[in-house]
């Protein structure tokens, strides 16, 4: 019988990861994420895994990249400024659509920033990154256990989409322990079989794993096909949760870590009477828009309220959503600053 | 009766190759595979990886699995991809010198520290070929390039890599050697350096790497015979051949 156990959010996600499957970690160490490859280092081994230290996070992803075109499930993390350093290796496997799954652990930025708690990758992890027109699945869990189920699937998406499954996690993910209920393994004998894999050729067949395309056409052509794949994720993966929304005249739009605070705030000026609601995206690529152009229709509803560890950025694609029904207001901390949920409740009354 | 004397390697594709007329990568590309078929490799238990640079397109002329890397990165794609694969693949990665000895400087350092079971063939030309000709990490001193138009000068360019010798100096690196192209002689003697380094890996020995001093009459301006004189007046002397390091014993 399975029982929750205590669980710090790096160690969790790392078990849950081999568990979902991963066999091959490949990483290099970064506050606040460090716990993730430390584990893997010592459990890898225990299930017939490989983890290598890298000489860098560019390395790290491009022996991703290869064991990825060999067919395994394989993974990286790390945290922000490395997750900079692996845009070159992440826009490569989106083209040459390898699955994989990569771990950001947020820290504060830009530059060496901080090592606590921010939410200042979103651009980075939902507009591209890496050069050129490419996107991810990008989970953005709230709970270790969220975290857990989240990584659980990854490999499981990765596979089904020939994606980069990402999870856009923060320090606090991270770092706090949890009780958890960790998933069975899964059984890596009865996937299915990648046969566009490079494991060696077949009498009829060669298998070419490459981004490079000269023809125009051709590469256009790759890029659509990217797009509809896009398109499917859009259709098929997108998650969100709606808390008290149907009668709110206040909605709160947050993610990660920062959804937690702003579900307490909603708690607490219920309790007061006012009419506060939370919409949380669970994927903020494919982001939720469709839900969130819905509630913005709703008579009741006075505004959006979105609040982030950042200056702003998740509020662009709630404005694109929202589309100019209803006012989008702003409420952020930053550098590694969180706020708290009186602060939010002082701002949902207008009194900040 | 006519009777075949010479044919192209069963490990070649037909694609047309798209080398300049005098460029050593025909020459690499055909030793490789040769070497290749008579070692008896299944072509189902290969894979290779091409670099970034002139020999993008290898993907197209060799008839196995292949990867295309990201430049200077082919060695952490082959760790990757070695370690799934285990040793009964067999992974051979393709890299010139910019792309091994400057962008990917640490790839192939780190590769070779952790002695990684892979096969790699440098190509030193001193230049780069697919940009245009620019200077490279290995071009010598004084050699004129769109980069270093007046002469590759040590006070603005320092000096020339030499990374036989630097890697040989890790213990993980187990066969490391540098061999020319510049005429019949030593093209043979490249062919045996490349078949030593595979058997090196066929046995499990680990890391080893052969640089192949090559020729760029495009980019040096030179006819291709006057490309391959230049190998041997200028280029040997400054980057000479031989064996840098031989621990097939120790591994």
């Amino acid at each position: 019988m399975s029982k929750k156990k205590l669980m710090k959010g790096n160690e969790a996600i790392a078990e849950a990861a081999i568990r979902g499957g991963c066999r091959y970690f490949f990483g290099y160490p970064i506050t606040p994420q460090n716990e993730i490859p430390e584990y893997m280092s010592a459990r890898l081994p225990e299930v017939g895994g490989c983890f290598i230290q890298s000489e860098s996070e560019v390395s790290a992803i491009n022996m991703v990249y290869g064991a990825a075109s060999a067919g395994a499930r394989a993974m990286t993390s790390s945290s922000s400024p490395g997750i900079s350093l692996k845009q070159e290796g992440i826009s490569y496997i989106a083209t040459a659509e390898l699955p994989c799954v990569v771990i950001n652990m947020v820290r504060g930025g830009p530059g060496l920033g901080t090592i606590f708690c921010a939410q200042g990758d979103y651009f980075q992890a939902t507009k591209g990154g890496g050069h050129g027109d490419y996107h991810m699945l990008v989970y953005t869990p709230s709970t270790i256990q969220e975290a857990v189920d989240l990584v659980y699937e990854a490999f499981d998406k990765a596979d089904q989409y020939r994606v980069i499954t990402y999870i856009l996690g923060d320090a606090t993910i991270g770092q706090m322990m949890e009780p958890v209920l960790l998933p069975e393994f899964k059984d890596l004998d009865k996937l299915p079989k990648k046969e566009w894999a490079t494991t060696g050729r077949t009498d009829t067949e060669r298998h070419i794993v490459n981004t490079l395309e000269m023809n125009p056409d051709k590469l256009e052509g790759m890029i659509k096909h990217m797009y509809h794949t896009y398109d499917e994720l859009k259709k098929n993966e997108t998650r969100y949760e709606e808390y008290l929304c149907d009668d709110a005249e206040i909605i709160l739009c947050a993610y990660g870590t920062v959804s937690r605070i702003a579900r307490t705030a909603v708690n607490k000026l219920r309790a007061e009477g006012m009419k506060v609601g939370l919409f949380r995206p669970i994927t903020v690529y494919p982001f939720p828009e469709e839900a969130i152009g819905k509630l913005s229709e709703h008579n009741c509803l006075k505004k959006f309220l979105v609040t982030e560890l950042s200056e702003g950025q998740m509020i662009e694609d709630v404005k694109l959503a929202v589309n100019g029904r209803k006012p989008v207001e702003f409420f952020g901390r930053n550098g590694g600053n969180v706020m708290t949920s009186e602060d939010l409740m002082s701002v949902v009354k207008g009194e900040k | 009766m006519e009777k075949v004397v010479f044919q192209k390697s069963n490990m070649l594709t037909d694609a047309p190759l798209h080398f300049c007329p005098g460029c050593s990568h025909g020459i690499a590309n055909r030793l490789i595979a040769e070497c290749m078929e008579e070692l008896n490799i299944d072509k189902k238990n290969i894979v290779g990886i091409a670099p970034v640079g002139c020999a993008v397109f290898n993907y197209n002329y060799f008839d196995v699995d292949m990867i295309e890397a990201a430049h200077g990165r082919a060695p952490a794609v082959a760790t990757g991809l070695k370690r799934v694969l285990g040793n009964d693949k067999f992974v051979f990665v393709y890299q010139g010198d910019g792309d091994l000895a400057s962008i990917g400087a640490a790839e192939i350092i780190h590769a070779a520290a952790r002695c990684e079971n892979i096969s790699v063939v440098f190509i030193n030309n001193g230049i780069y070929g697919m940009t245009g000709g620019q200077m490279a990490p290995t071009s010598l001193l004084g050699q004129k390039s769109t980069t270093s138009q007046k002469g590759r000068d040590i006070g603005r360019n320092g000096y020339p890599v030499k990374m036989s010798e630097m890697l040989a100096q890790l213990d993980g690196a187990t066969y490391i050697e540098r061999v020319s192209t510049h005429d019949a002689a030593n093209v043979r003697k490249a062919k045996q350096a490349i078949k030593t380094a595979f058997k090196c890996q066929l046995e499990n020995k680990g890391f080893s790497m052969i640089e192949v001093l090559s020729a760029c009459p495009t980019n040096w301006g030179l006819t291709p015979v006057k490309a391959m004189e230049h190998i041997k007046n200028d280029v040997i002397p400054y980057y000479p051949l031989g064996v840098f390091a031989d621990r097939r014993n120790e591994k």
